[in-house]
Order: C-alpha cells, then structure tokens, then sequence
C-alpha cells in the first residue's frame, strides 16, 4: 500500500464476485423457477368446489376419520381424470375444498367427483338384490359387446350363486327388469327414474334365464368408450362413505385467469422497475446495493415457495408486494440512519457501523409485530386468508435476510474498502448538511 | 428532502385536535355509512352466480343478452369491462344448477372460443371468510398489544391498534362510498394494509422511544409533546418513502393489472395513504395524550405522598 489510508481493492473485488454470482445464478435460474411455480385457479384457470360432508346413514358420524376416507376417495377419483396437482383439503368440521387447476373439462370432473360411486342392483320394486359390498373391489373393466361392438362396463360378483339367486327371483317377476342403480337414494322410483334421459338408472336388462355367473355386464344405451371407462374408474376408486353437497364453486376460464397472470406480472415488473429508480435516484449508491438486495429477495422468495410446493394465487402476490415494501423500508431505515449519523459529523466507516446497528431494532420491531399478526392470521383463517399469511411469513423472513445481512455485506465492502471515505453525496448527503461532531 | 427538526417548522403535535376531529368525523360518517348503505357484497359473499366471458372482439351487453336467450337463460345484470371491451361480467341472483353451468360454458366456447369464469356460491361461505378474518384480526391485536406491551410499554401498544383499526375502517368506508364491488382478495388488501399499519406505526414509535430515552427530564406535557414532534421530524423521511415505494408497486398493479385485481389494488392504495397519515397523525399523537395523562397522573400521586 502506498498511502497509509489506501483503498483495499481487494473489498472491492469482492463486491463485484458477490454480485456477479448471484447475477449469474438468477439470469441462469430464474425462468425455470418462474415455470415451476404452481399457480392458484385465479392465475391459471381450473375450478374449485367447497363440498359440505352430510353422513349417509343415521349411525354415521361426521369425523376426522371419515372426513379422511372421503379425501382418500376423491384423490383416487381425480386420479381417474388424470389431473396432475389437485389440492384437497380438509376445512372446519365437515367440509372438504377441492381444487383443481388447469382442468378444461370441467363439467365431468364435478360429476365425477360428486357421484357417490353407490351402484346398487335392484328390481322394478326398488327392492335391494345386490350392492357394492358384494362386488369384489377394483375389478370394474370398461370392455366392448362382442356383438354388436358397444362400450360396456364389467363388474365382478364375489360369488357366482349370489348373482345366480338374484336372476332366479328377478326371471320369476311379471316385470322382469334388473335395474342397475348409481347413487340410489330412499325415495328414487324405479318408473320414474327409468323414464328420465340423464337418470340413476345406468341401465336395465331383462332377465329370462338364471345366470350363475360372477362376471356381470352393464350396458347402458348412452354409454361412449370414455364414459363406460370413466365409470368403471370410479368404480374402482371405491365409493364415497358420505354424500357430498356443493356450497361453493368457482370456475375460472382458462384464458382470462391467464390474462389476470400476465397483467399482473407485468404491473409487477413496473412496480419493481419504478422502486429501483426511486431508491438509486434517493439514496444514490446505497439505493444501488438495495436494488440488488431486492433483486435477490424476489428471487429467494421464488425459490422458497417452489422448494414449500405452495400454490401462487392473487392474495399471495399481495403478500408479496407487502414483503417487497417491508424490504425496501428495512433499506430505507438502515440508510436514513446512516445518513444521520454522516450528518452529525461521523466519518463514512463510523456512521455505516452505527447506522446498521441502530436501525436493527426497529426493523426487528417492526418485523415481528408483522410476523405475529400472519401468524394468527395463519393459525385462524381459511384457505385464501391462510395462503396470505404463509407468503406474507415467507416474505417478511427472507425480506429481513436479505436486506439487513445483504445490505450489510455489500454496503460493508465498499465502506471497508475505504473508496468511499469522504464522499458523502454518494450517499445523498450534501457536504452543506454535516454538521460539526 | 431532509427534514432537520431543529431548523424544520413542521409542527405535527400542534394541529393534533384537527387530526383527532378529521378522523374521528371521518369514522362516524364510515360507521354510518356501511350500516345504512353498506358495502356493494360481490359473489363471494351472496348467493348467486357471476359469469366472466371473454370474447374474441369488443361485445355490447345486448349481444350478451342475445346469446343467453339463446339458451333460455336471462341475467339480472351484464357489465362490459376490459381495455377493448372485450369482457362481458354477467350476474345471476340465485344459483344456476349444474346443467345450466354446463350449458353456458359449451355455448359461449362454441361463440366466443373461450370457456368463461363461472362462480356459484352460497353466502355461507363468503361471510365465514370475512369472520374469521375478523376474529383473526381481533386475535392478532391482542397478540401485537402484548408483544408491544414487553418490548415497548403498554400505552404504545393501545395506541398502534387504534391506528390499525382506523385504517381498517377508512378501507371500508371508502369502499362504502364508491360502492365498488368487494371480493375476497379485498379482504386480502385490508389484511395487507393492516399488516403494513402495525410496521408503520411501530417504526414511528421506536424512534419516540429512543427520544424519549435520551430525554433527561420529562415532566409536561410540552417536554413529550417536543419529543413526539421530533421523532415524527426524524422518521418523516423514511415514512415518506417508504409509502411512495409501495405505492409504486401498489398503484402500477392498479393501472395495469387488469381488471381481477383492481379492487384489491385500489384498496391497497387507499390503506397505504391511510396507513401513513394515521402513523404520523393519530397514533403518535393519540400516544401523547395518553402518555401525558399518565405523566399527570404521577405527578399528582407523587406530590400527594409527598405531603402525606
């Protein structure tokens, strides 16, 4: 070193490898982290519905265990759909939410998901023959008449005298109809029923002659080859312990949840753009560290919400915007202090060490009582006020990260590097404002 | 901008009862206000059916109409919105049945080519949205008055939950006024602002403690009220900009964010001007007075055992 109070290059450099790291790694990494993010129904389209779970049986309680099994049996049915990340949970005491994003047909999928699976086997008394608990379990098949080529659905009996003394009683019958029922509720009337285009009745056969069999075939007169093997998918995803009634539902069209994504992100990227020219144009070269500090929260947020598989909707980019403010402000705060003290006399080394640690507390402060509000917020609130409070969380700890122990780091470099001693307009402070220690 | 306290005029302890009259009227006429014109419920929070279609080219809301006749169906209101007009936002009172939603999802996909938005709901679950988000907030206060009360003193916790809750209610009153319809992302905006409220006010009160322990002798009301008053000066900056950063971010979602959010950005930017105008104007000051009460009663008690 030639002088005594020379500049440290080195600090420097070592600002430089810091940023040009990180740079590197969001410009390589950010677009897939982007993608991976799963977005809500209000961003990308799918529907949701709220079902409200009523027992079918009078001895039936609604509990956790069925609520559960009920859960259990949707995942399996939506499975039938081929959905990739459906969301059900479990709300209050006898609710269930599904959602699911990104479905087009949504039509089906809510049939699908709110048939009770129940196929029952009847005759034209509505008197019980057969039901579901006498079938063996997930060996429904959707198959083909082989005469006239029609799509059918075969289901197994357990035992072939079962369905043999069903045929037998059923051939004796002056109406010799088996009615094969889905979903049949006390009060469903076999001529009624039967008389209706889209009704219960999957569908009816006469019986002439006494079939020992364990192989049994329906054959409806609508049945296509994606309906027959829907249903045999639903038979085999086993039947719903419980009747579920739609209190709420919330379909979002494909294409307009896709315009509300990109309106947003693209107010978004204003928003950020006109911060970061506020801060650098305010505070100078510390504004120029907060922008990357900032660059880096946005990103650390990114990465946290993929690694906690959360699903990005409209009130968590709320959250988002909360956090972005918290963390400008955490600068703002460490850099008014700074200022201050630069004013009151302090040298640039001084001022920086005592500015940070004073505004410390204050951002803890602040941070905390945040923290705490989105923590009951979490704890009491349901589904779009709780995925509020977990991104709100997840902002306020990475926005405290990044922009007090970022800030630190970088501001600290230069300062230590002692290249901006003596300069206080770097950082928005003029020489006519300092006054005497 | 550099607000010295010493060379600066700024007086904000000195106008205190007009903010106090401001507000307070304020609040009354919001109170008033959503009891008697309440606010304008959106879908999330009534029984009934919105459907959002979204068409290739600009719509009328006749041609809307014209094409539900089509399928037997008549809507009780039809609004056009987007840049271009491209929007149609239909309301149903009451819910459609699934075979109704069925058919005008495949009409309006086989006319316009895009399924459209459609959301049924029973009032039930909206209102129990909205209540546990009250009851949270509710839950939420204690907790901050609490942890205010151990980091700071129990006064500036009092104070702090009246600031959010007077931003919380000026929300809703503007929200009253303008009658705009309200959603459930809305509620997100006031849970937002709240959030934004407690971190305002709290910064404003840690620097008045920090005055206040550098103070050797406080004993009027004018000793707290010179404390107050340069603490506000000190943090006036920071306060400052820190709601004009926010504002960017909030107010560029308003402009081009696109009509699914524009209540909430609207909401967000009315609680951030309300956010800030109550940290530096009804919290500090509500504070003050709190404290200066207490100071005189101190005083009283301490001169009466003196002369006991």
């Amino acid at each position: 070193m030639r002088k005594k109070r020379g500049i440290k290059k080195g600090l420097i450099f070592s600002f430089f490898a810091i940023v040009a790291a990180f740079a590197a790694l969001i410009a390589w990494n950010v677009m897939d982290q982007a993608e991976d993010i799963s977005l809500g129904l209000d961003l990308q389209g799918g529907f949701e519905v709220l079902y409200e779970v009523h027992p079918i049986r009078d001895d039936q309680e609604v509990n956790r265990e069925l609520l559960s099994d009920t859960v259990a049996a949707l995942t399996a049915r939506i499975n039938v759909l081929g959905v990739s990340e459906p969301n059900i949970s479990i709300e209050g005491e006898d609710r269930i939410r599904v959602q699911l994003a990104g479905v087009t047909d949504q039509q089906t999928a809510r049939e699908l998901l709110s048939t009770q699976a129940h196929l029952s086997f009847r005759d034209v008394n509505d008197n019980l023959m057969l039901d579901g608990s006498d079938l063996v379990e997930g060996q429904a098949r959707q198959s083909f008449d082989a005469t006239t080529n029609q799509p059918n659905v075969t289901v197994k009996v357990r035992d072939a005298d079962l369905f043999g003394d069903v045929t037998e009683q059923i051939r004796q019958m002056p109406d010799n109809r088996l009615a094969i029922w889905l979903d049949y509720e006390e009060g469903d009337t076999f001529y009624e029923e039967i008389m209706k285009e889209d009704g219960k009745i999957v569908s009816a056969p006469y019986v002439d002659k006494v079939l020992r069999t364990t192989d049994i075939v329906i054959e409806g007169g609508n049945f296509t080859v994606e309906s027959a093997k829907q249903l045999a998918g639903i038979l085999n995803a086993g039947a719903l312990p419980v009747e579920l009634e739609e209190i709420y539902a919330n379909a979002v069209g494909a294409s307009l949840g896709e315009r509300a994504m990109e309106q947003a992100i693209f107010a978004g990227f204003i928003g950020i753009a006109l911060i970061f020219v506020y801060m650098i144009g305010y505070y100078r070269f510390m504004g120029l560290i907060a922008t990357i500090t900032l660059s880096v929260y946005i990103y650390t947020v990114l990465v946290i919400f993929n690694w906690m598989n959360a699903v990005l909707t409209l009130p968590g980019i709320a959250a988002l915007i909360l956090g972005v403010g918290m963390a400008v402000d955490a600068n703002i705060i460490t850099y008014e202090r700074i200022k201050d003290e630069i004013r009151s006399g302090k040298s640039i080394l001084s001022a920086f060490k005592s500015g940070s640690r004073r505004s410390l507390s204050t951002i803890l402060d602040a941070n905390i009582t945040t923290i705490l509000a989105a923590a009951v917020l979490f704890y009491f609130g349901t589904s779009a006020v709780q995925g509020f409070a977990v991104m709100l969380i997840v902002s306020i700890v990475t926005s405290f990260l990044t922009a007090v122990f970022g800030t630190r780091l970088l501001l600290g470099l230069w300062v230590n590097s002692r290249a901006l001693n003596k300069k206080p307009r770097m950082f928005g402070v003029k020489e006519s404002e300092i006054g005497e220690l | 901008m550099n607000f010295e306290h010493e060379t600066s005029k700024l007086d904000f302890v000195k106008h205190r009862n007009k903010f106090f009259l401001f507000s307070g009227a304020l609040l009354i006429v919001g109170v008033i206000l959503l009891v008697t014109l309440g606010l304008n419920l959106g879908i999330d929070f009534r029984s009934g059916t919105t459907i959002d279609i979204l068409s290739d080219g600009a719509v009328t809301a006749d041609e809307i109409a014209a094409e539900f006749e089509a399928i037997g169906l008549e809507p009780d209101d039809i609004t056009i919105a987007g840049n271009n007009n491209e929007i149609g936002r239909v309301k149903f009172i009451g819910v459609l049945s699934q075979q109704e939603t069925f058919e005008v999802q495949q009409h309006f996909e086989s006319v316009y080519g895009d399924a459209p938005t459609v959301s049924t709901v029973t009032p039930i679950v909206g209102e129990e949205l909205a209540r546990n988000a009250i009851i949270s907030v509710l839950i939420a206060a204690v907790g901050i008055i609490i942890y205010v009360t151990i980091r700071f003193e129990f006064l500036y916790g009092i104070s702090a939950i009246v600031a959010l809750f007077h931003d919380a209610l000026f929300i809703l009153t503007f929200f009253s006024i303008i009658q705009m319809e309200v959603n459930i992302p809305f509620i997100a905006a006031v849970l937002t602002i709240i959030g934004y409220s407690i971190n305002d006010t709290i910064v404003t009160f840690d620097r008045i403690r920090e005055n206040l322990a550098l103070e050797k002798r406080v004993k009027k009301f004018e000793d707290l009220a010179k404390v107050v008053n340069k603490s506000l000066i000190q943090t006036l900056a920071r306060s400052i900009n820190t709601v004009l950063t926010v504002l960017f971010a909030a107010g560029a979602l308003f402009v081009f964010g696109g009509e699914a959010i524009r209540t909430f950005s609207l909401a967000l930017v009315v609680g951030l001007i309300a956010g800030t105008y109550s940290s530096l104007f009804i919290a500090a000051q509500l504070w003050l007075l709190l404290k200066a009460k207490q100071l005189k009663k101190k005083r009283h008690r301490q001169v009466e055992q003196k002369e006991a």
